[in-house]
């Protein structure tokens, strides 16, 4: 699906990602870690086809990014929106529809029933004429899902899906991607590890290399202290980054395992 | 104020203020939506220059304006799209030079002393009939524009990243929202002034922002609200003989601040 070879960029002479070797297969589930500044949101951008390639290569369904919009859905951070636009729910989802054939004024049904139905799949149609400042962040997060959705894509790209939004709304984002999983691949940027361990089936530590790991297996990383089992988050990306990540933390940090 | 209808120039006054009102509720919309006030300012004080320009050359007041600030709109469009981080930095140079051109080109010309006040302050009992119809022509091609866009201009507005990875074409909306905002602070400047330019661009615009749920319904409820304050500033300034841009924002002024108060009690 997504093919990524001997990828390498560069900002002002500084070198943000080098040797960059990455697959993506179908209904994979991709987390993608790395500390602030380690070239994680560059990489997205190669990936959508806004950064324009320097050194290497990334196919998409065996075609360039700039080619592949159609296969991809994407969700950017939420912290450029403005929560003050007057703009409805549906109108947001609508804004996902690849430009091509349209009506001459508005928005054609086929359009409509389009977002609609990415509307019913994450669970916010009721919410179709509501002003989307009014939502919740959770609630809005999901809009935005739905909006990647309406094109139909077969891969979902997220960038901090859950940043700045409440436990119970990070878990049901997850809940949500997991069953999108059943028939899209997923590649998420997260800084929760636990989030990870739970969802993902592959990771990757980006810190300017790439390392990745297939975490389908995830028992080597669960420790049985008395009746509960636990996971080290500190193993785990010494697993994705055996010769030590500086900006990661370095003292072991214990969960239960959710 | 009916004895005052049977003029020729209150006619004409009547006909701007509600001309130039939709104009800026529509354009204003997208002024404060996209966050471009201190641009539209820009524009407007920089605008003075191609009033300069007209006098100097001997050429009508709108067509020096409105080429001064459409180029200036340009500019800062050129400047501003790979680097909208330093786009204070750019306005706030542009805004300088360009009223410096127009008192210079002002200053310049033999014999002519501009009723400067008419232009910071606006002469809406001036209006001419080519006036009237180089506004009614700019609100016929602003109606066009956002009718036919209205989807790519949403689109941009709200996230120009996502409407350029979906096929936008950001860079050209970008533009038209800057050179329709220009040509309209040059018909505003008739009505109020450049000073008081921006007031009308964004009073309507916050009460509607606050009252609507889509961008079309913020646009249209805009222009109402600016329609309603200017006829009431116009009535004020009739009777009261006051000046008639600042009358009008005053109206506007005072009336955003009775909708905050209710807002709020709300």
């Amino acid at each position: 699906m997504i093919e990524i070879k001997d990828l390498g960029f560069a900002y002002d002479k500084q070198t943000i990602l080098e040797n960059i070797n990455l697959t993506v297969n179908a209904k994979d589930f991709l987390a993608i870690i790395g500390p602030n500044g380690g070239g994680k949101s560059t990489l997205l951008k190669l990936i959508l086809g806004i950064n324009p390639l320097q050194s290497g290569t990334i196919t998409i369904e065996g075609k360039k990014p700039s080619q592949s919009l159609k296969h991809i859905g994407y969700v950017p951070q939420n912290t450029n929106i403005n929560t003050d636009f007057p703009i409805k729910v549906i109108e947001v989802v609508m804004m996902g529809h690849i430009e091509g054939e349209r009506p001459l004024l508005g928005y054609g049904k086929n359009e409509m029933s389009c977002a609609m139905g990415a509307l019913v799949q994450v669970g916010m149609q009721e919410f179709a004429q509501t002003k989307i400042g009014s939502l919740s962040g959770g609630q809005r997060q999901r809009v935005m899902i739905a909006r990647a959705l309406c094109a139909n894509p077969s891969i979902l790209i997220l960038d901090e899906p859950t940043s700045s939004i409440d436990i119970t709304g990070q878990r049901s984002i997850y809940e949500l991607l997991k069953k999108l999983n059943q028939q899209i691949s997923i590649i998420v940027v997260s800084h929760d590890i636990s989030v990870i361990l739970e969802y993902a089936n592959k990771a990757a530590h980006v810190n300017k290399t790439l390392s990745y790991h297939d975490i389908s297996d995830k028992q080597n990383t669960f420790h049985t202290h008395g009746d509960k089992e636990h996971f080290c988050e500190i193993e785990l990306l010494q697993m994705l980054a055996p010769k030590g990540c500086e900006s990661c933390e370095t003292e072991p940090k214990w969960r239960t395992k959710p | 104020m009916s004895e005052a209808l049977s003029f020729d120039f209150m006619q004409h006054a009547l006909l701007a203020g509600i001309l130039v009102s939709f104009a800026a509720g529509i354009i204003g919309s997208l002024i404060v939506v996209n966050r471009m006030v201190f641009l539209a300012g820009g524009i407007a004080h920089t605008s003075y220059g191609g009033i300069g320009m007209a006098v100097y050359f001997g050429l009508p007041i709108f067509l020096g304006a409105s080429l001064f600030a459409v180029g200036s709109a340009l500019l800062i469009a050129a400047l501003t799209l790979k680097k909208r981080h330093r786009m204070d930095t750019f306005i706030g140079l542009i805004w300088a030079v360009g009223m410096a051109i127009g008192v210079i080109l002002v200053d310049l010309t033999p014999g002519y002393n501009v009723d400067l006040m008419s232009y910071l302050f606006g002469s809406i009992l001036a209006v001419s009939s080519e006036d009237l119809w180089f506004m009614g022509v700019l609100l016929s091609i602003i109606l066009a524009v956002v009718t036919v866009w209205y989807r790519d201009i949403l689109a941009v507005s709200y996230d120009s990243e996502y409407a350029s990875l979906r096929g936008v074409n950001v860079t050209f909306f970008y533009t038209l929202i800057l050179i329709l905002s220009a040509l309209t602070v040059v018909i505003a400047i008739k009505v109020v002034g450049l000073i008081l330019v921006i007031a009308m661009l964004t009073i309507p615009v916050y009460i509607a922002e606050k009252l609507s749920k889509s961008l079309f319904s913020m646009m249209f409820l805009s222009g109402l609200i600016a329609t309603l304050f200017t006829l009431a500033g116009l009535w004020l300034s009739y009777t009261y003989n006051l000046t008639s841009g600042a009358s009008i924002i005053m109206v506007s002024a005072l009336s955003l601040g009775v909708f905050l108060l209710g807002y709020k009690v709300k």
